[in-house]
Order: C-alpha cells, then sequence, then structure tokens
C-alpha cells in the first residue's frame, strides 16, 4: 500500500468536506454514527460538499472526474492545490502531505508544482495575455527574461502567437481558454487542474480545445485531474474516470469499465447513450473457441474475417460486413474467441449476446 | 407648571446626564496639552506653506499651460480645451482671484493627500474584513453628518486656527467616501480572478497589489474624485479657522453684504471643483475606453513620442 502510495503522484485518502459554521461537530457525528447527508443538513444545518472521497492519480495519468453540477467535483478538485481545506483526511501530493504544509510551502507548490485552469478562464483584465501566462513565474521572482521565454513557449503550444500582447477582452472565448491552458503550463508544472476547462465553449470549439489539449497533453505528459460534466469528454479524455454523485465517488475506473459494467443505476442511466463503438474491444464480447465449438460443433476458421481482442466494435462492424462468417479473435496467431453478428450487435447496445463474457 | 415635575410620557426632560458638561472637559482636557501636538503641527503646516509657495510661485500663465498639459494627458483633449477656458475665466474674475485660487488648491491637494494617505489602507481593511467594515461605519457616517461647527471648536482649541486645524476639518468631511469606495472596489474585484492568483502561488501581499488594487482602481479613482469635491465644500468652513483663499473671500463679503465679492468668491470655487473633477474622472478610465493601449501612447506625451519617433 505504501508503496503503491510512492507512485501515485496525487493520493487523496478519505477526504471528507463538510460547509458550514458546525461543520467539525457534524463531522464528528458522521464518523461516530454515520449520519447521512440529509441527517447533517437537519440536524447540524452544514452542506456535505465530498464525502469519503479516496483515490489516486500516477504519474502521466489523466483522471477525470465526472458528475452534475452540485456533485462536489469543482470542491474536491480544489483540495488538490489547497484552495479549500478538508474537514477530515488527507491529500499527497507526491508523497508530500498538502495539508502540512506551511503557507511558504504551499505557495511554492502551487507556483511550480501545479497548474490550474479554470470554468470560467480567470484570467486578470488588467494584463496582457503575456503578463496573465507568466504570473506564476512572476509571484516566484523569476528572471524577467526567463519567465518571458517559458511565457512565449506555452503562448506558442497553445497557437496563440502574435497575441502576446493583447487584453484577454480583445479574445474571443476559446482563445481566453487557451491563454488560460497557457498560463496552466508555463512553469511546466508535473500536475494540471482543470476544472470544467471547456464547459463554457461551444460545441465546436470545444471540440478543437479537446483535441488541442490532447495533443499537448501526449507530449508533455502531466498528470492530470480533469473535472467535467460531459461523459463524452470524459470518455474521451481520460485513462480513468471517477464519476461522482452528491460528494461520493460512486464508480472508479476506466471508460470501458464504466460503459460495460455500470456499478448502478445512476451510472446506468449516464452511460445509457453512450455510443459504444470506439470503447468496447472485441476481447470483451467474444465467446470462447471452446464453447462455441461445443454450440456449433467443430469449425474451420481458415475463410473468416480475424480480429486482434483489441480492435473496437468499430472495426468488428467493417471486418463483419464483408462478409457472412463470424469474426474470429486471434492472439499471438492463436484463435482464442469469436464474435458472431448477434454478439457484435448485442455489444453495440452495451450488452453482450447470452454465450458472450459481457454480463449485464 | 412646576420644572422638577416628574411626567411618564415625558421622563426625558427630568433626567439631564451632565453629557455636554463632560464633553466640555474634552475642550479643557485639549487647552491643556497644546504644547504636545506643537511639532506635528508645525510639521503639516509647513508642508501646507510649501505647496501654497510653490503654487503661488509659478507665473499664471504657466501654471494654466501646465493644468491644460495635464488634463489632455489624464482627460483627453475636450477636457483639456474645457480646462483651459476654466482657468482663463477663473484668472479674469477678480485680479487677485488666480492667487486665492492656488492658495486653495494647496489646502485642498494637502487634504486630498493626507485622505489619500489614511484612506487607502482603512478602505482595503474594510474591504478584507466584514468586522472593521461594520466598526467603520457609524464612524464613517458621523464624519459625514455631523455638522462641522461641532468639531471645529475642538479642533481649534487643540491645535489652533490656522491652515492645519483647516486642513484636519477638511479631512474629517472629506475622508469618508474614499474608504467607502476603496472598500467597494476591493469588494467588487472578481472573486474567481482573486482565487486564479492563489492556485498561482500569490501571497496576500501580491494579490493586494497586483490583482486587487489594480482591478479597483476606477473605484478608488471615483472615491478621490468625491474626496476633493467636498475638500472644495468646505473651504468656506475652513476659512472661519483663518484658512487663506477663496473661502475667505466668500466669508469677508457674506460680512460686508457685498454680493459681488461673494459672487467672485463663490465662482472661482465652482470652476476650480470643475477643473479638479474633470481631470481625475478621466483618470478613472482606462486609456484602452479612449482608443489606445497605455497611457503614454495618448495626450502631450504620445504626440511628443510620436514626434521624436518620426525624426
Amino acid at each position: 500500500m505504501t508503496t503503491q502510495a510512492d507512485e501515485a503522484v496525487i493520493d487523496c485518502r478519505n477526504l471528507w468536506k463538510i460547509f458550514g459554521r458546525r461543520a467539525d461537530e457534524a463531522m464528528k457525528a458522521v464518523q461516530e454514527q454515520g449520519l447521512g447527508k440529509l441527517e447533517v443538513r437537519d440536524r447540524f444545518d452544514c452542506v456535505v460538499g465530498v464525502q469519503d472521497a479516496t483515490f489516486s492519480v500516477g504519474r502521466g495519468e489523466i483522471f477525470c472526474i465526472m458528475g452534475l453540477s452540485g456533485s462536489g467535483k469543482s470542491t474536491l478538485i480544489r483540495h488538490v492545490n489547497r484552495l479549500i481545506e478538508p474537514t477530515s483526511g488527507q491529500l499527497f501530493i507526491e508523497g508530500q502531505d498538502v495539508n502540512q504544509l506551511s503557507a511558504r510551502e504551499l505557495r511554492e507548490v502551487r507556483a511550480e508544482k501545479i497548474g490550474m485552469v479554470f470554468q470560467n478562464m480567470a484570467l486578470m483584465p488588467h494584463r496582457t495575455v503575456l503578463e496573465n501566462v507568466s504570473f506564476s513565474q512572476e509571484v516566484r521572482g523569476h528572471d524577467a527574461r526567463e519567465r518571458r521565454e517559458n511565457a512565449m513557449r506555452a503562448i506558442d503550444a497553445v497557437d496563440l502567437n502574435g497575441w502576446d500582447q493583447k487584453y484577454p477582452d480583445e479574445l474571443s472565448g476559446g482563445m481566453q481558454q487557451r491563454v488560460g491552458l497557457a498560463r496552466a503550463i508555463a512553469a511546466d508544472p508535473s500536475i494540471l487542474l482543470m476544472d470544467e476547462p471547456f464547459s463554457a465553449l461551444d460545441p465546436l470549439i470545444r471540440r478543437q480545445l479537446q483535441d488541442k489539449f490532447m495533443s499537448l497533453s501526449a507530449e508533455m505528459k502531466k498528470t492530470t485531474l480533469f473535472i467535467t460534466h460531459d461523459l463524452d469528454e470524459a470518455i474521451r479524455i481520460g485513462d480513468r474516470i471517477a464519476i461522482m454523485k452528491d460528494g461520493a465517488l460512486v464508480q472508479v475506473g476506466t471508460p470501458e469499465d464504466i460503459v460495460t459494467s455500470p456499478a448502478d443505476d445512476y451510472v446506468a442511466d449516464f452511460v445509457a447513450g453512450i455510443s459504444k463503438l470506439e470503447l468496447i474491444s472485441a476481447g470483451k464480447i467474444m465467446e470462447p473457441v471452446a464453447s462455441f465449438e461445443q454450440r456449433q460443433g467443430p469449425i474451420d476458421l481458415g475463410s473468416w474475417p480475424e480480429a486482434h481482442p483489441d480492435h473496437s466494435l468499430d472495426d468488428l462492424v467493417n471486418l463483419s460486413i464483408a462478409t457472412q462468417h463470424p469474426v474470429v479473435v486471434k492472439a499471438d496467431g492463436r484463435a482464442i474467441g469469436i464474435v458472431t453478428k448477434n454478439a457484435l450487435l448485442r455489444g453495440i447496445q452495451g450488452h453482450a449476446d447470452d454465450a458472450g463474457s459481457l454480463k449485464h | 407648571m412646576a420644572e422638577n415635575t416628574y411626567s411618564i410620557l415625558d421622563p426625558f426632560s427630568a433626567v439631564d446626564l451632565g453629557l455636554a458638561e463632560s464633553a466640555d472637559g474634552v475642550k479643557q482636557w485639549a487647552i491643556a496639552n497644546r504644547a504636545l501636538i506643537q511639532p506635528v503641527k508645525k510639521f503639516f503646516n509647513e508642508m501646507i506653506v510649501g505647496i501654497d509657495t510653490a503654487l503661488n510661485a509659478v507665473p499664471p500663465l504657466v501654471m494654466l499651460v501646465m493644468l491644460v498639459l495635464i488634463a489632455w494627458q489624464a482627460a483627453g483633449r475636450r477636457v483639456a480645451i474645457l480646462v483651459g477656458v476654466s482657468m482663463l475665466a477663473l484668472g479674469f474674475l477678480s485680479p487677485n482671484a488666480w492667487g486665492l485660487a492656488m492658495t486653495t488648491l494647496a489646502i485642498v491637494v494637502s487634504a486630498v493627500i493626507l485622505c489619500f494617505i489614511i484612506g487607502l489602507p482603512l478602505g482595503v481593511l474594510a474591504g478584507k474584513n466584514d468586522r472593521f467594515e461594520a466598526a467603520m461605519r457609524p464612524v464613517l457616517d458621523t464624519m459625514q453628518t455631523i455638522p462641522a461647527f461641532v468639531y471645529l471648536v475642538p479642533v481649534v482649541m487643540l491645535i489652533g486656527i490656522g491652515n492645519v486645524s483647516g486642513v484636519i476639518v477638511t479631512i474629517i468631511f472629506a475622508l469618508p467616501p474614499l474608504i467607502r469606495l476603496t472598500s467597494l472596489g476591493i469588494r467588487g474585484v472578481n472573486a474567481s480572478v482573486v482565487e486564479a492568483a492563489r492556485a498561482f502561488g500569490a501571497s496576500p501581499r501580491q494579490i493586494l497589489f497586483k490583482v486587487e488594487l489594480p482591478l479597483a482602481t476606477p473605484t478608488i479613482l471615483a472615491g478621490v474624485n468625491q474626496t476633493i469635491m467636498l475638500s472644495l465644500s468646505m473651504v468656506v468652513i475652513a476659512s472661519m479657522i483663518s484658512v487663506k483663499g477663496l473661502g475667505n473671500e466668500v466669508l469677508r463679503a457674506m460680512g460686508r453684504l457685498d454680493a459681488g465679492k461673494a459672487l467672485v468668491g463663490g465662482l472661482g470655487i465652482v470652476i476650480l471643483a470643475i477643473v479638479l473633477d474633470r481631470i481625475t474622472q478621466g483618470m478613472g478610465q482606462s486609456g484602452r475606453d479612449r482608443g489606445h493601449r497605455h497611457w503614454w501612447q495618448g495626450g502631450p506625451v504620445g504626440a511628443v513620442l510620436r514626434l521624436a519617433g518620426k525624426t
């Protein structure tokens, strides 16, 4: 457990946040009597923001937290750089307990280890793009030439060259958020906190910025905590996704896990409208060769189309259309499973055919 | 009806707590402790006299041109023209109007500088701390509404007549709007921008100087503008404790029922008010509202820089 914690860049353990004057009393009551959210509200006039959140994010991983507004995801992300103090629980950044840092150490961590992007951009209107982007280096008192170079590199990375002397109100919304992104990466931090960065943008611009972010991210390999209320976005961007509801993490897993085996009805409702074509792999829906042969008798695989277990349903559809036969899934040149047309259709629905391995 | 009859319907007339007498004790204390205050008084008096002498040493026409240039820089060409015309009118009001106006300007400038030094920190504190703001509010209300004559006497008893007392009386009346508007300006700064500054590692001090004060500047300058206007409205009352200038003209004219002379003094004050108001209001607008990016790109400085750049 400890070694695992050392590897995690962000490690959040049993984090609670209760808002209100009597938060400490309420916390004690929750721990001793196991009060629920509503009881805390009625008895202590306190609001539970985050309840018992535990997760860890590995180096270079993009971890999405998905939830509707009011689910506490923005509150949770603000604990990472301690913009909000937890009522109970711990949060480690690279093994360092954030809540044990002195004010000075905390400022150093915020300026040099963490970059943050906000939903409403939160650019400083009285500063030019360049001055905004170099802000974190400026407060650290870095040399003017060095911070200019770093800032210009960040501005370049988000394709805003030539805009460095403009003021934020001279830029469109999408460009402003690119400035926000540049500001977050200018000091080359190891962690990025993205608080619904693209939610306020219109769909086309959002898509562009997601692409921009993903290409930057693939290049920079920064550990990222990404907040969103949009499951499509979470699936597109996240290596792993946590679904948050009423302040609690209800499920943590890869996009495929979440879509194929939702933990409860709440998550199932969310994933109902999600296209599975790119998410589910052949390995998930194939029927083992042995059980297929038991049902159908001996078969000749020679003329059947071949797929890899990692191939998506989309690929399988393309293979399957060209022939009457089922698709055979091969790993290391050996047939390990069969995907029939029925299994494929069920897979597209998010279910498995009765013979498949995917249970619902 | 006997004087000491107690009526339940009018309990107030029978009770005398002796507040007025004990307050008069403050006056006695002030007279007894006058010596303490003298060095401080000397310092401020020299400052006021220094500003007065400097303003009066500049030839009127040179001063007029300087004011026009300042107005052009701060508020644009139209205000510069208005200021030029206004100051010409002031000069022609009467042969000694210009000198009196400069003396009044010196008092106002001293009062405003001191108001700024006192008011800005208090305003920032009030903007950051709800409790301090709540404690400050009745004090500010009192300062603004209590009749000037009430504190005129104790101030004179403590400090004596003259410029320093005049400035103190002016500060008492003119300070509140600066504190209120500074507090308002700090409170009005977008909380998410402050949060972003915190998230990028700024210290409270850096947040104040790099984020909050710059963003609150237009509101603070509106407060400075109000302070200047209120300072000007106090010059006649201040002249009752022997402050020279336009206010004194009005006071003397009142004593002699000389309507003409009163009008000259009064109009002088109004013109000074208009000039100072337009200049400070112009400062409150950012240069970008007037179509240039930095303050040095407009006005006379911009013109000179452009000329220098061409040659």
